[in-house]
Protein backbone atom coordinates (compact mmCIF):
# COMPACT_ATOMS: atom_id res chain seq x y z
CA UNK A 1 0.00 0.00 0.00
CA UNK A 2 2.79 2.37 1.02
CA UNK A 3 4.84 1.30 -2.01
CA UNK A 4 1.86 2.02 -4.24
CA UNK A 5 1.44 5.55 -2.84
CA UNK A 6 5.15 6.25 -3.38
CA UNK A 7 4.89 4.86 -6.90
CA UNK A 8 1.90 7.13 -7.54
CA UNK A 9 4.25 10.09 -7.25
CA UNK A 10 6.05 8.78 -10.33
CA UNK A 11 3.14 10.23 -12.25
CA UNK A 12 4.20 13.81 -13.11
CA UNK A 13 0.63 15.10 -12.83
CA UNK A 14 0.28 13.78 -9.27
CA UNK A 15 3.76 15.08 -8.49
CA UNK A 16 2.77 18.56 -9.74
CA UNK A 17 -0.32 18.49 -7.54
CA UNK A 18 1.78 17.62 -4.51
CA UNK A 19 4.38 20.31 -5.30
CA UNK A 20 1.71 22.98 -5.78
CA UNK A 21 0.25 22.08 -2.36
CA UNK A 22 3.49 21.94 -0.33
CA UNK A 23 5.59 24.66 -1.99
CA UNK A 24 4.04 27.73 -0.25
CA UNK A 25 4.40 26.03 3.16
CA UNK A 26 7.95 24.95 2.43
CA UNK A 27 8.91 28.46 1.28
CA UNK A 28 7.44 29.94 4.47
CA UNK A 29 9.27 27.47 6.75
CA UNK A 30 12.52 28.13 4.83
CA UNK A 31 12.19 31.90 5.29
CA UNK A 32 11.46 31.52 9.03
CA UNK A 33 14.45 29.19 9.48
CA UNK A 34 16.72 31.66 7.70
CA UNK A 35 15.47 34.50 9.94
CA UNK A 36 16.23 32.37 13.04
CA UNK A 37 19.62 31.32 11.65
CA UNK A 38 20.69 34.87 10.74
CA UNK A 39 19.53 36.16 14.14
CA UNK A 40 21.67 33.50 15.84
CA UNK A 41 24.58 34.29 13.48
CA UNK A 42 24.68 37.99 14.37
CA UNK A 43 23.16 38.21 17.88
CA UNK A 44 23.74 34.86 19.63
CA UNK A 45 27.01 33.44 18.30
CA UNK A 46 30.08 35.06 19.88
CA UNK A 47 33.08 36.37 17.96
CA UNK A 48 35.90 33.84 17.72
CA UNK A 49 38.85 34.37 20.09
CA UNK A 50 41.31 34.24 17.16
CA UNK A 51 39.31 35.21 14.07
CA UNK A 52 37.12 37.85 15.71
CA UNK A 53 33.98 38.82 13.75
CA UNK A 54 35.31 37.20 10.57
CA UNK A 55 34.08 33.84 11.90
CA UNK A 56 30.55 34.92 10.90
CA UNK A 57 31.43 34.10 7.29
CA UNK A 58 31.48 30.45 8.45
CA UNK A 59 27.66 30.49 8.89
CA UNK A 60 27.16 30.87 5.12
CA UNK A 61 30.37 29.34 3.77
CA UNK A 62 30.08 25.96 5.52
CA UNK A 63 26.34 25.30 4.82
CA UNK A 64 26.84 26.40 1.18
CA UNK A 65 29.72 23.91 0.84
CA UNK A 66 27.70 21.11 2.50
CA UNK A 67 24.74 21.77 0.20
CA UNK A 68 26.98 21.90 -2.87
CA UNK A 69 28.06 18.32 -2.08
CA UNK A 70 24.57 17.19 -0.98
CA UNK A 71 23.06 18.49 -4.22
CA UNK A 72 25.59 16.50 -6.23
CA UNK A 73 24.76 13.41 -4.14
CA UNK A 74 21.03 13.91 -4.86
CA UNK A 75 21.89 14.20 -8.56
CA UNK A 76 23.87 10.96 -8.33
CA UNK A 77 20.97 9.10 -6.67
CA UNK A 78 18.59 10.49 -9.31
CA UNK A 79 21.02 9.43 -12.06
CA UNK A 80 20.87 5.86 -10.77
CA UNK A 81 17.05 6.11 -10.84
CA UNK A 82 17.27 7.42 -14.37
CA UNK A 83 19.66 4.77 -15.70
CA UNK A 84 18.33 1.73 -13.84
CA UNK A 85 14.57 2.35 -13.68
CA UNK A 86 14.23 4.95 -16.48
CA UNK A 87 12.17 6.95 -14.01
CA UNK A 88 10.95 10.15 -15.76
CA UNK A 89 11.06 12.21 -12.56
CA UNK A 90 14.67 11.11 -11.97
CA UNK A 91 15.73 12.81 -15.23
CA UNK A 92 13.81 15.90 -14.22
CA UNK A 93 15.44 15.86 -10.77
CA UNK A 94 18.99 15.75 -12.19
CA UNK A 95 18.37 18.59 -14.62
CA UNK A 96 16.61 20.77 -12.02
CA UNK A 97 19.28 20.29 -9.34
CA UNK A 98 22.36 21.21 -11.42
CA UNK A 99 21.97 25.03 -11.50
CA UNK A 100 21.13 25.06 -7.77
CA UNK A 101 24.23 22.99 -6.97
CA UNK A 102 26.36 25.25 -9.17
CA UNK A 103 25.07 28.33 -7.31
CA UNK A 104 25.83 26.81 -3.88
CA UNK A 105 29.30 25.79 -5.07
CA UNK A 106 30.04 29.26 -6.43
CA UNK A 107 28.81 30.82 -3.16
CA UNK A 108 31.10 28.50 -1.15
CA UNK A 109 34.06 29.41 -3.40
CA UNK A 110 33.40 33.18 -3.16
CA UNK A 111 32.82 33.21 0.62
CA UNK A 112 35.79 30.88 1.12
CA UNK A 113 37.97 33.31 -0.79
CA UNK A 114 36.62 36.26 1.22
CA UNK A 115 37.32 34.33 4.45
CA UNK A 116 40.74 33.15 3.27
CA UNK A 117 42.15 36.58 2.42
CA UNK A 118 42.04 38.03 5.98
CA UNK A 119 42.80 34.68 7.70
CA UNK A 120 45.41 33.11 5.38
CA UNK A 121 46.59 36.24 3.59
CA UNK A 122 45.58 34.78 0.21
CA UNK A 123 42.42 34.84 -1.89
CA UNK A 124 43.20 31.41 -3.31
CA UNK A 125 45.67 28.56 -2.80
CA UNK A 126 45.92 25.43 -4.94
CA UNK A 127 45.48 23.05 -2.02
CA UNK A 128 43.54 19.78 -2.30
CA UNK A 129 40.28 21.00 -0.73
CA UNK A 130 40.02 24.19 -2.74
CA UNK A 131 41.08 22.55 -5.99
CA UNK A 132 38.67 19.60 -5.64
CA UNK A 133 35.89 22.08 -4.87
CA UNK A 134 36.72 24.07 -7.99
CA UNK A 135 36.54 20.78 -9.92
CA UNK A 136 33.02 20.29 -8.48
CA UNK A 137 32.00 23.71 -9.84
CA UNK A 138 33.42 22.85 -13.27
CA UNK A 139 31.55 19.50 -13.13
CA UNK A 140 28.27 21.32 -12.54
CA UNK A 141 28.93 23.67 -15.46
CA UNK A 142 29.91 20.72 -17.67
CA UNK A 143 26.72 18.82 -16.80
CA UNK A 144 24.57 21.86 -17.55
CA UNK A 145 26.38 22.39 -20.86
CA UNK A 146 25.98 18.72 -21.82
CA UNK A 147 22.28 18.84 -20.93
CA UNK A 148 21.68 21.82 -23.18
CA UNK A 149 23.74 20.38 -26.05
CA UNK A 150 21.48 17.33 -26.61
CA UNK A 151 17.99 18.31 -27.69
CA UNK A 152 16.12 15.05 -27.05
CA UNK A 153 15.45 14.89 -23.27
CA UNK A 154 15.79 11.09 -23.00
CA UNK A 155 19.22 10.99 -24.67
CA UNK A 156 20.40 14.05 -22.75
CA UNK A 157 19.29 12.45 -19.48
CA UNK A 158 21.29 9.25 -20.11
CA UNK A 159 24.46 11.13 -21.07
CA UNK A 160 24.16 13.46 -18.08
CA UNK A 161 23.40 10.54 -15.71
CA UNK A 162 26.56 8.67 -16.79
CA UNK A 163 28.74 11.78 -16.43
CA UNK A 164 27.16 12.56 -13.03
CA UNK A 165 27.98 9.04 -11.78
CA UNK A 166 31.59 9.36 -12.99
CA UNK A 167 31.91 12.78 -11.34
CA UNK A 168 30.69 11.47 -7.98
CA UNK A 169 34.22 10.19 -7.34
CA UNK A 170 35.09 13.81 -6.55
CA UNK A 171 32.72 14.00 -3.54
CA UNK A 172 34.76 11.70 -1.20
CA UNK A 173 37.92 13.41 -2.49
CA UNK A 174 36.51 16.78 -1.34
CA UNK A 175 35.41 15.35 2.01
CA UNK A 176 38.67 13.56 2.84
CA UNK A 177 41.12 15.88 1.05
CA UNK A 178 41.92 17.62 4.33
CA UNK A 179 42.86 14.23 5.89
CA UNK A 180 44.69 12.71 2.90
CA UNK A 181 46.90 15.73 2.10
CA UNK A 182 48.50 18.61 3.96
CA UNK A 183 46.15 21.48 3.24
CA UNK A 184 45.88 25.09 4.31
CA UNK A 185 42.16 24.44 4.73
CA UNK A 186 41.31 23.29 8.24
CA UNK A 187 40.18 19.67 8.84
CA UNK A 188 36.55 18.75 9.61
CA UNK A 189 35.29 20.11 12.93
CA UNK A 190 31.60 19.07 12.85
CA UNK A 191 31.19 15.67 11.12
CA UNK A 192 33.93 13.71 12.89
CA UNK A 193 34.01 10.18 14.28
CA UNK A 194 34.87 11.55 17.74
CA UNK A 195 32.15 14.23 17.65
CA UNK A 196 32.24 17.96 16.87
CA UNK A 197 35.24 19.94 18.13
CA UNK A 198 33.50 23.27 17.65
CA UNK A 199 32.04 25.00 20.74
CA UNK A 200 28.21 24.66 21.10
CA UNK A 201 27.74 28.45 21.04
CA UNK A 202 29.18 28.42 17.51
CA UNK A 203 27.80 25.00 16.53
CA UNK A 204 24.07 25.65 17.08
CA UNK A 205 23.79 28.73 14.83
CA UNK A 206 25.76 26.77 12.20
CA UNK A 207 23.32 23.84 12.39
CA UNK A 208 20.28 26.15 12.15
CA UNK A 209 21.80 27.80 9.05
CA UNK A 210 22.53 24.33 7.61
CA UNK A 211 18.85 23.37 8.10
CA UNK A 212 17.80 26.65 6.43
CA UNK A 213 20.08 25.95 3.44
CA UNK A 214 18.72 22.36 3.20
CA UNK A 215 15.12 23.63 3.22
CA UNK A 216 16.07 26.21 0.59
CA UNK A 217 17.48 23.46 -1.61
CA UNK A 218 14.33 21.35 -1.17
CA UNK A 219 12.07 24.30 -2.02
CA UNK A 220 14.09 25.38 -5.06
CA UNK A 221 14.54 21.81 -6.29
CA UNK A 222 10.81 21.07 -6.19
CA UNK A 223 10.04 24.41 -7.88
CA UNK A 224 12.66 23.80 -10.58
CA UNK A 225 11.35 20.23 -11.13
CA UNK A 226 7.85 21.66 -11.60
CA UNK A 227 9.22 24.09 -14.21
CA UNK A 228 11.06 21.29 -16.01
CA UNK A 229 7.90 19.12 -16.18
CA UNK A 230 5.99 22.07 -17.69
CA UNK A 231 8.88 22.64 -20.16
CA UNK A 232 8.63 19.01 -21.31
CA UNK A 233 4.87 19.29 -21.73
CA UNK A 234 5.40 22.36 -23.90
CA UNK A 235 7.94 20.43 -25.99
CA UNK A 236 5.43 17.60 -26.44
CA UNK A 237 2.69 19.98 -27.57
CA UNK A 238 5.05 21.73 -29.99
CA UNK A 239 6.08 18.38 -31.48
CA UNK A 240 2.39 17.52 -31.90
CA UNK A 241 1.77 20.91 -33.46
CA UNK A 242 4.70 20.45 -35.85
CA UNK A 243 3.47 17.01 -36.93
CA UNK A 244 -0.06 18.36 -37.48
CA UNK A 245 -1.63 16.28 -34.74
CA UNK A 246 -4.41 17.72 -32.61
CA UNK A 247 -4.95 15.05 -30.02
CA UNK A 248 -2.59 12.29 -29.12
CA UNK A 249 1.16 12.38 -28.62
CA UNK A 250 3.20 9.24 -28.90
CA UNK A 251 6.71 10.70 -28.72
CA UNK A 252 9.05 9.66 -25.89
CA UNK A 253 8.90 13.23 -24.59
CA UNK A 254 5.13 13.02 -24.35
CA UNK A 255 5.36 9.82 -22.36
CA UNK A 256 7.89 11.44 -20.05
CA UNK A 257 5.70 14.46 -19.32
CA UNK B 1 31.22 44.46 13.98
CA UNK B 2 31.47 47.99 12.50
CA UNK B 3 34.93 48.54 14.02
CA UNK B 4 36.27 45.15 12.92
CA UNK B 5 39.21 45.43 10.48
CA UNK B 6 37.65 42.74 8.31
CA UNK B 7 34.17 44.26 7.95
CA UNK B 8 34.58 44.49 4.15
CA UNK B 9 35.06 40.70 3.86
CA UNK B 10 32.10 39.93 6.13
CA UNK B 11 29.71 42.37 4.43
CA UNK B 12 30.76 41.21 0.93
CA UNK B 13 30.24 37.56 1.92
CA UNK B 14 26.71 38.20 3.18
CA UNK B 15 25.97 40.33 0.09
CA UNK B 16 27.04 37.38 -2.10
CA UNK B 17 24.79 35.12 -0.02
CA UNK B 18 21.82 37.50 -0.46
CA UNK B 19 22.42 37.85 -4.20
CA UNK B 20 22.64 34.06 -4.62
CA UNK B 21 19.33 33.47 -2.84
CA UNK B 22 17.53 36.31 -4.64
CA UNK B 23 18.97 35.10 -7.96
CA UNK B 24 17.86 31.49 -7.43
CA UNK B 25 14.36 32.45 -6.26
CA UNK B 26 13.96 34.91 -9.17
CA UNK B 27 15.17 32.22 -11.62
CA UNK B 28 12.55 29.64 -10.54
CA UNK B 29 9.74 32.21 -10.33
CA UNK B 30 10.42 33.84 -13.73
CA UNK B 31 10.87 30.43 -15.35
CA UNK B 32 7.60 29.18 -13.81
CA UNK B 33 5.70 32.20 -15.09
CA UNK B 34 7.17 31.77 -18.58
CA UNK B 35 6.41 28.02 -18.79
CA UNK B 36 2.86 28.46 -17.48
CA UNK B 37 2.10 31.23 -19.93
CA UNK B 38 3.52 29.28 -22.92
CA UNK B 39 1.58 26.15 -21.91
CA UNK B 40 -1.63 28.17 -21.52
CA UNK B 41 -1.24 29.76 -24.95
CA UNK B 42 -0.65 26.35 -26.61
CA UNK B 43 -3.69 24.87 -24.86
CA UNK B 44 -5.77 27.89 -25.87
CA UNK B 45 -4.93 26.99 -29.50
CA UNK B 46 -6.49 23.57 -28.96
CA UNK B 47 -3.29 21.60 -28.30
CA UNK B 48 -3.89 19.06 -25.56
CA UNK B 49 -1.83 16.16 -24.26
CA UNK B 50 -3.11 12.60 -24.57
CA UNK B 51 -3.70 12.35 -20.80
CA UNK B 52 -5.79 15.54 -20.77
CA UNK B 53 -7.95 14.32 -23.65
CA UNK B 54 -8.42 10.94 -22.00
CA UNK B 55 -9.45 12.62 -18.74
CA UNK B 56 -12.08 14.65 -20.63
CA UNK B 57 -13.28 11.59 -22.55
CA UNK B 58 -12.25 13.02 -25.92
CA UNK B 59 -10.76 11.07 -28.83
CA UNK B 60 -10.46 7.30 -29.17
Amino acid sequence: MKLKSIWDLANPTRFLGLVNAVLPWLAGITALTFIAGLYMTFFVAPADYQQGETVRIMYIHVPAAWLAMLTYSVMTASSIGSLVWRHPLADVSVKAAAPIGAAFTLLALITGSLWGKPMWGAWWVWDARLTSFLVLFIMYLGLMALQSTIEEPGRAARAVAILTLVGFVNIPIIKFSVDWWNTLHQPASVFRADGPTIHPTLLWPLLVMAIAFSLLFLTLHLAAMRNEILRRRIRTLRLMQASGETGTAATPAAQEA
Amino acid sequence: MGGDPHTFYIVTSFAAFGLTIVGLVAWVMIDHRAQKSTLASLEARGMKRRSMRAAKGEGA
